[in-house]
Protein backbone atom coordinates (compact mmCIF):
# COMPACT_ATOMS: atom_id res chain seq x y z
CA UNK A 1 0.00 0.00 0.00
CA UNK A 2 2.52 2.23 1.17
CA UNK A 3 4.60 1.79 -2.41
CA UNK A 4 1.16 2.93 -4.18
CA UNK A 5 0.71 5.90 -1.61
CA UNK A 6 2.86 8.95 -3.80
CA UNK A 7 0.88 7.55 -6.97
CA UNK A 8 -2.40 8.00 -5.62
CA UNK A 9 -1.02 11.46 -4.19
CA UNK A 10 0.43 12.83 -7.16
CA UNK A 11 -2.52 11.53 -9.20
CA UNK A 12 -4.83 13.30 -6.79
CA UNK A 13 -3.50 16.49 -7.34
CA UNK A 14 -3.27 15.85 -11.58
CA UNK A 15 -7.07 15.49 -11.42
CA UNK A 16 -7.68 18.29 -8.80
CA UNK A 17 -5.77 20.63 -11.45
CA UNK A 18 -7.20 19.57 -14.34
CA UNK A 19 -10.62 19.70 -12.91
CA UNK A 20 -10.50 23.11 -11.48
CA UNK A 21 -8.46 24.28 -14.69
CA UNK A 22 -11.33 23.30 -16.62
CA UNK A 23 -14.04 24.56 -14.00
CA UNK A 24 -12.17 28.36 -13.96
CA UNK A 25 -12.03 27.91 -18.06
CA UNK A 26 -15.34 27.39 -18.08
CA UNK A 27 -16.50 29.97 -15.75
CA UNK A 28 -13.77 32.89 -18.05
CA UNK A 29 -14.57 32.15 -21.45
CA UNK A 30 -16.33 34.67 -22.71
CA UNK A 31 -19.98 33.85 -23.72
CA UNK A 32 -20.17 36.58 -26.20
CA UNK A 33 -23.24 35.99 -28.55
CA UNK A 34 -24.05 36.83 -32.06
CA UNK A 35 -25.59 40.00 -32.70
CA UNK A 36 -29.25 39.38 -33.36
CA UNK A 37 -30.81 40.32 -36.09
CA UNK A 38 -33.11 43.10 -34.60
CA UNK A 39 -30.05 45.12 -33.63
CA UNK A 40 -27.73 44.44 -36.66
CA UNK A 41 -26.78 47.62 -38.37
CA UNK A 42 -28.54 48.42 -41.50
CA UNK A 43 -27.08 49.41 -44.53
CA UNK A 44 -26.42 53.05 -44.73
CA UNK A 45 -27.22 53.63 -40.97
CA UNK A 46 -24.87 56.31 -39.78
CA UNK A 47 -26.91 57.32 -36.93
CA UNK A 48 -27.29 54.88 -34.45
CA UNK A 49 -23.68 53.72 -34.66
CA UNK A 50 -20.41 55.61 -35.71
CA UNK A 51 -19.31 53.93 -39.48
CA UNK A 52 -16.55 54.97 -41.11
CA UNK A 53 -16.23 53.25 -44.67
CA UNK A 54 -18.08 51.95 -48.20
CA UNK A 55 -21.58 51.96 -46.48
CA UNK A 56 -22.28 49.26 -49.19
CA UNK A 57 -19.00 46.97 -47.90
CA UNK A 58 -19.68 43.32 -47.77
CA UNK A 59 -17.77 43.12 -44.44
CA UNK A 60 -18.85 44.74 -41.61
CA UNK A 61 -16.20 45.31 -38.03
CA UNK A 62 -17.74 46.00 -35.35
CA UNK A 63 -15.70 47.20 -32.04
CA UNK A 64 -16.39 47.15 -28.92
CA UNK A 65 -13.76 49.75 -27.49
CA UNK A 66 -12.76 51.60 -24.26
CA UNK A 67 -10.08 54.64 -25.01
CA UNK A 68 -8.20 54.04 -22.25
CA UNK A 69 -7.89 50.59 -22.77
CA UNK A 70 -4.15 50.03 -24.26
CA UNK A 71 -4.88 47.10 -26.24
CA UNK A 72 -7.60 48.85 -27.99
CA UNK A 73 -5.38 51.50 -28.59
CA UNK A 74 -2.78 49.10 -30.45
CA UNK A 75 -5.85 47.80 -32.18
CA UNK A 76 -6.62 50.98 -33.46
CA UNK A 77 -3.31 51.73 -35.27
CA UNK A 78 -3.75 48.20 -36.47
CA UNK A 79 -7.46 48.93 -37.70
CA UNK A 80 -5.85 52.06 -40.00
CA UNK A 81 -4.02 49.35 -41.87
CA UNK A 82 -7.09 47.36 -42.36
CA UNK A 83 -9.00 49.73 -43.87
CA UNK A 84 -6.29 50.48 -46.16
CA UNK A 85 -5.83 46.87 -47.28
CA UNK A 86 -9.67 46.06 -48.05
CA UNK A 87 -10.37 49.94 -49.13
CA UNK A 88 -14.58 49.73 -49.97
CA UNK A 89 -14.80 45.94 -49.28
CA UNK A 90 -14.65 46.97 -45.31
CA UNK A 91 -16.86 49.13 -43.21
CA UNK A 92 -16.00 49.86 -39.64
CA UNK A 93 -18.34 50.35 -36.39
CA UNK A 94 -17.26 51.66 -33.18
CA UNK A 95 -19.06 51.17 -29.88
CA UNK A 96 -18.26 52.73 -26.86
CA UNK A 97 -17.89 50.53 -24.01
CA UNK A 98 -16.10 52.13 -21.22
CA UNK A 99 -14.73 49.92 -18.42
CA UNK A 100 -15.26 51.16 -14.58
CA UNK A 101 -11.52 49.90 -14.28
CA UNK A 102 -10.41 52.38 -16.33
CA UNK A 103 -10.43 56.09 -14.64
CA UNK A 104 -10.68 58.58 -17.62
CA UNK A 105 -12.52 56.17 -19.70
CA UNK A 106 -15.85 56.83 -19.94
CA UNK A 107 -14.78 60.74 -19.84
CA UNK A 108 -13.08 59.91 -23.45
CA UNK A 109 -16.41 58.67 -24.59
CA UNK A 110 -18.16 61.22 -23.56
CA UNK A 111 -15.80 63.78 -25.48
CA UNK A 112 -15.70 61.23 -28.70
CA UNK A 113 -19.78 61.38 -28.43
CA UNK A 114 -19.41 65.43 -28.08
CA UNK A 115 -17.36 65.39 -31.01
CA UNK A 116 -19.52 63.12 -32.51
CA UNK A 117 -22.45 65.84 -31.99
CA UNK A 118 -20.70 68.36 -34.55
CA UNK A 119 -19.27 65.64 -36.67
CA UNK A 120 -16.30 64.78 -35.64
CA UNK A 121 -16.55 61.86 -33.87
CA UNK A 122 -13.51 59.37 -35.91
CA UNK A 123 -11.32 62.76 -35.57
CA UNK A 124 -11.26 62.79 -31.76
CA UNK A 125 -11.29 58.72 -31.85
CA UNK A 126 -7.97 58.80 -33.33
CA UNK A 127 -6.45 61.33 -31.39
CA UNK A 128 -7.73 60.13 -28.07
CA UNK A 129 -6.18 56.33 -29.34
CA UNK A 130 -3.35 58.28 -30.68
CA UNK A 131 -2.67 60.18 -27.40
CA UNK A 132 -3.93 57.49 -25.19
CA UNK A 133 -0.61 57.21 -23.13
CA UNK A 134 -0.76 60.85 -22.34
CA UNK A 135 -4.34 61.99 -21.05
CA UNK A 136 -4.58 58.34 -19.63
CA UNK A 137 -2.47 59.27 -16.61
CA UNK A 138 -3.05 63.34 -16.51
CA UNK A 139 -5.26 64.21 -13.70
CA UNK A 140 -7.26 67.02 -15.35
CA UNK A 141 -8.47 65.14 -18.71
CA UNK A 142 -10.50 67.51 -19.54
CA UNK A 143 -8.27 70.61 -20.52
CA UNK A 144 -6.76 67.98 -22.63
CA UNK A 145 -9.65 66.75 -24.14
CA UNK A 146 -10.35 70.29 -24.60
CA UNK A 147 -7.08 71.03 -26.63
CA UNK A 148 -7.68 68.04 -28.94
CA UNK A 149 -11.24 69.46 -29.41
CA UNK A 150 -9.36 72.96 -30.57
CA UNK A 151 -6.83 70.85 -32.75
CA UNK A 152 -9.42 69.06 -34.79
CA UNK A 153 -11.44 72.19 -35.28
CA UNK A 154 -14.41 72.29 -33.00
CA UNK A 155 -16.83 74.94 -31.90
CA UNK A 156 -15.09 74.59 -28.19
CA UNK A 157 -17.86 75.21 -26.51
CA UNK A 158 -20.09 73.83 -27.96
CA UNK A 159 -17.99 70.61 -27.43
CA UNK A 160 -17.90 71.51 -23.52
CA UNK A 161 -21.58 71.84 -23.44
CA UNK A 162 -22.28 68.57 -25.19
CA UNK A 163 -19.10 66.10 -23.14
CA UNK A 164 -22.11 67.25 -19.76
CA UNK A 165 -24.97 66.96 -21.82
CA UNK A 166 -27.85 64.29 -21.71
CA UNK A 167 -27.32 63.37 -25.19
CA UNK A 168 -23.80 62.19 -25.37
CA UNK A 169 -24.43 60.40 -22.01
CA UNK A 170 -27.19 58.29 -22.80
CA UNK A 171 -25.48 57.10 -26.36
CA UNK A 172 -22.38 56.10 -24.41
CA UNK A 173 -24.74 54.29 -21.97
CA UNK A 174 -26.66 52.85 -24.64
CA UNK A 175 -24.12 51.22 -26.35
CA UNK A 176 -22.85 49.65 -22.83
CA UNK A 177 -25.93 47.95 -22.53
CA UNK A 178 -25.67 46.91 -26.14
CA UNK A 179 -22.77 45.64 -25.07
CA UNK A 180 -23.51 43.77 -21.58
CA UNK A 181 -26.72 42.34 -23.57
CA UNK A 182 -24.40 40.69 -26.13
CA UNK A 183 -22.08 39.13 -23.29
CA UNK A 184 -19.00 41.35 -23.98
CA UNK A 185 -16.69 41.84 -20.39
CA UNK A 186 -13.42 42.82 -22.16
CA UNK A 187 -11.99 45.11 -24.82
CA UNK A 188 -11.34 45.25 -28.00
CA UNK A 189 -14.89 42.45 -28.63
CA UNK A 190 -15.32 42.54 -32.32
CA UNK A 191 -17.90 41.17 -34.23
CA UNK A 192 -17.22 40.40 -38.54
CA UNK A 193 -20.42 40.49 -39.97
CA UNK A 194 -22.29 40.10 -36.93
CA UNK A 195 -20.42 37.05 -35.44
CA UNK A 196 -18.37 37.88 -32.71
CA UNK A 197 -14.24 37.03 -33.72
CA UNK A 198 -12.64 34.18 -32.35
CA UNK A 199 -11.05 34.07 -29.43
CA UNK A 200 -7.74 32.29 -31.10
CA UNK A 201 -8.43 34.73 -34.24
CA UNK A 202 -7.38 38.12 -31.86
CA UNK A 203 -4.54 38.65 -33.66
CA UNK A 204 -3.71 40.87 -37.14
CA UNK A 205 -3.26 37.36 -39.01
CA UNK A 206 -6.54 35.62 -37.23
CA UNK A 207 -8.73 38.80 -38.04
CA UNK A 208 -7.47 39.32 -41.58
CA UNK A 209 -8.28 35.44 -41.82
CA UNK A 210 -12.03 35.97 -40.36
CA UNK A 211 -12.41 39.15 -42.71
CA UNK A 212 -11.18 37.15 -45.84
CA UNK A 213 -13.46 34.32 -44.73
CA UNK A 214 -16.54 36.66 -44.62
CA UNK A 215 -15.40 37.80 -47.65
CA UNK A 216 -15.56 34.59 -49.26
CA UNK A 217 -18.97 33.77 -48.46
CA UNK A 218 -19.92 37.48 -49.91
CA UNK A 219 -17.61 37.66 -52.41
CA UNK A 220 -19.66 41.17 -54.46
CA UNK A 221 -18.27 44.14 -53.61
CA UNK B 1 14.06 3.13 3.05
CA UNK B 2 13.31 6.06 5.07
CA UNK B 3 14.56 9.72 4.44
CA UNK B 4 15.58 12.11 6.90
CA UNK B 5 13.22 13.81 8.78
CA UNK B 6 14.92 17.32 7.99
CA UNK B 7 15.36 16.10 4.68
CA UNK B 8 11.28 15.13 4.64
CA UNK B 9 10.64 18.28 6.05
CA UNK B 10 12.36 19.50 3.19
CA UNK B 11 10.70 17.84 0.54
CA UNK B 12 7.02 18.10 1.67
CA UNK B 13 7.68 21.90 1.91
CA UNK B 14 8.52 21.96 -1.58
CA UNK B 15 5.78 20.01 -2.33
CA UNK B 16 3.57 22.68 -0.63
CA UNK B 17 5.39 25.68 -1.90
CA UNK B 18 4.80 23.71 -5.85
CA UNK B 19 1.44 23.31 -4.97
CA UNK B 20 0.84 27.78 -4.62
CA UNK B 21 2.69 27.67 -7.71
CA UNK B 22 0.66 25.18 -9.52
CA UNK B 23 -2.25 27.17 -8.82
CA UNK B 24 -1.02 30.05 -9.79
CA UNK B 25 0.61 28.70 -13.29
CA UNK B 26 -3.32 26.94 -13.53
CA UNK B 27 -4.98 30.38 -13.38
CA UNK B 28 -2.47 32.56 -15.79
CA UNK B 29 -2.79 29.45 -18.19
CA UNK B 30 -6.85 29.38 -18.37
CA UNK B 31 -6.51 33.54 -18.63
CA UNK B 32 -4.10 32.69 -21.47
CA UNK B 33 -6.40 30.55 -23.25
CA UNK B 34 -9.65 33.02 -22.86
CA UNK B 35 -7.60 35.16 -24.31
CA UNK B 36 -8.52 37.83 -20.92
CA UNK B 37 -5.07 38.46 -21.34
CA UNK B 38 -5.31 40.22 -25.00
CA UNK B 39 -7.77 42.46 -23.70
CA UNK B 40 -8.55 44.81 -21.07
CA UNK B 41 -11.78 43.97 -18.13
CA UNK B 42 -9.40 41.41 -16.78
CA UNK B 43 -6.07 42.23 -14.44
CA UNK B 44 -5.59 46.11 -15.75
CA UNK B 45 -1.74 45.40 -14.73
CA UNK B 46 -1.10 42.25 -16.38
CA UNK B 47 -2.05 42.61 -19.96
CA UNK B 48 0.70 44.34 -20.80
CA UNK B 49 3.26 41.35 -19.33
CA UNK B 50 0.87 38.50 -20.60
CA UNK B 51 -0.46 40.13 -23.35
CA UNK B 52 3.20 40.45 -24.82
CA UNK B 53 5.06 38.23 -27.32
CA UNK B 54 7.46 37.03 -24.50
CA UNK B 55 4.47 35.22 -22.84
CA UNK B 56 4.22 32.23 -25.43
CA UNK B 57 6.75 30.77 -26.88
CA UNK B 58 5.63 28.78 -30.32
CA UNK B 59 2.04 29.88 -29.48
CA UNK B 60 2.08 28.21 -26.41
CA UNK B 61 1.53 29.90 -23.21
CA UNK B 62 4.75 30.28 -20.56
CA UNK B 63 1.98 29.47 -18.21
CA UNK B 64 1.39 26.42 -19.01
CA UNK B 65 4.97 25.00 -19.06
CA UNK B 66 4.38 26.70 -15.57
CA UNK B 67 1.84 23.97 -14.83
CA UNK B 68 4.27 21.44 -16.06
CA UNK B 69 7.38 22.82 -14.18
CA UNK B 70 5.63 22.95 -10.84
CA UNK B 71 3.70 19.62 -11.26
CA UNK B 72 7.23 18.28 -11.80
CA UNK B 73 8.47 19.65 -8.65
CA UNK B 74 5.15 18.41 -7.04
CA UNK B 75 5.72 14.57 -8.37
CA UNK B 76 9.22 14.60 -7.79
CA UNK B 77 9.08 16.12 -4.20
CA UNK B 78 6.36 13.71 -2.90
CA UNK B 79 8.24 10.41 -4.26
CA UNK B 80 11.66 12.01 -2.49
CA UNK B 81 9.11 11.89 0.59
CA UNK B 82 8.52 8.05 0.23
CA UNK B 83 12.44 7.16 -0.23
CA UNK B 84 12.71 7.22 -4.63
CA UNK B 85 16.62 8.13 -4.40
CA UNK B 86 16.22 9.20 -8.49
CA UNK B 87 13.68 11.84 -7.23
CA UNK B 88 16.22 13.85 -5.01
CA UNK B 89 18.07 14.42 -8.64
CA UNK B 90 15.01 15.25 -10.35
CA UNK B 91 13.74 17.65 -8.55
CA UNK B 92 17.06 19.70 -8.19
CA UNK B 93 17.30 19.70 -12.06
CA UNK B 94 13.61 21.16 -12.33
CA UNK B 95 14.19 23.93 -9.80
CA UNK B 96 17.51 25.05 -11.28
CA UNK B 97 15.79 24.99 -14.66
CA UNK B 98 12.71 26.61 -13.26
CA UNK B 99 15.26 29.55 -11.33
CA UNK B 100 16.89 30.16 -14.56
CA UNK B 101 13.78 30.71 -16.46
CA UNK B 102 11.94 33.14 -13.42
CA UNK B 103 15.85 34.85 -13.67
CA UNK B 104 15.03 35.47 -17.46
CA UNK B 105 11.15 36.27 -16.88
CA UNK B 106 12.14 38.77 -14.20
CA UNK B 107 14.43 40.31 -16.87
CA UNK B 108 12.03 40.58 -19.52
CA UNK B 109 9.24 42.60 -17.19
CA UNK B 110 11.90 44.92 -15.59
CA UNK B 111 13.89 45.84 -18.79
CA UNK B 112 11.99 44.99 -21.47
CA UNK B 113 8.34 45.69 -21.09
CA UNK B 114 8.68 48.19 -17.76
CA UNK B 115 5.81 46.06 -16.25
CA UNK B 116 5.26 43.77 -13.45
CA UNK B 117 2.32 41.14 -13.15
CA UNK B 118 2.02 40.52 -9.79
CA UNK B 119 1.09 36.70 -10.78
CA UNK B 120 4.10 36.43 -12.22
CA UNK B 121 5.87 38.23 -9.14
CA UNK B 122 4.08 35.49 -7.21
CA UNK B 123 5.21 32.87 -9.38
CA UNK B 124 8.61 34.00 -9.30
CA UNK B 125 8.75 34.03 -5.48
CA UNK B 126 7.84 30.74 -5.51
CA UNK B 127 10.33 29.56 -7.51
CA UNK B 128 12.94 31.44 -5.10
CA UNK B 129 11.98 29.56 -2.19
CA UNK B 130 11.94 26.82 -4.05
CA UNK B 131 15.47 27.33 -5.27
CA UNK B 132 16.10 27.84 -1.32
CA UNK B 133 14.61 24.64 -0.40
CA UNK B 134 16.69 22.63 -3.06
CA UNK B 135 19.97 24.21 -1.68
CA UNK B 136 18.84 23.81 2.32
CA UNK B 137 18.79 20.08 0.88
CA UNK B 138 21.98 18.30 2.73
CA UNK B 139 24.17 16.77 -0.27
CA UNK B 140 24.78 13.62 -0.88
CA UNK B 141 22.15 11.16 -1.41
CA UNK B 142 19.16 10.38 0.99
CA UNK B 143 19.67 7.89 4.00
CA UNK B 144 17.97 6.17 5.58
CA UNK B 145 17.37 7.41 9.54
CA UNK B 146 17.20 4.00 11.41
Amino acid sequence: MKRCLPFVIVGVVALATIGSGAMLYRAKRPQVVSIPESQMLQKGDTVSAHVRGNPDAPVTLEEYGDFQCPPCGMFAAFLGQLEKEYDSRLRVVFRNFPLKVHEHAREAALAAEAAGVQGHFWEMHDVLYREQEAWSKAPNVRELFESYAGTIGLDLDKFKKDMDGDKTRERVEADRQRGESLGIQTTPTLFINNQPLNQEHKNPEGIRAEINAALAKKPQA
Amino acid sequence: MTVSRFRTIIYIAAALVSLAGLADATYLTVQALTGETLGCGGSPDCFKVLGSSYARIAGIPVASLGVLAYFSVFTFATFAVFGYIRARIFLILTIGAMFLGTLWLLYVQAFLLHAYCRYCLFSAATTFLLAGLAIALPPGPDRSVS
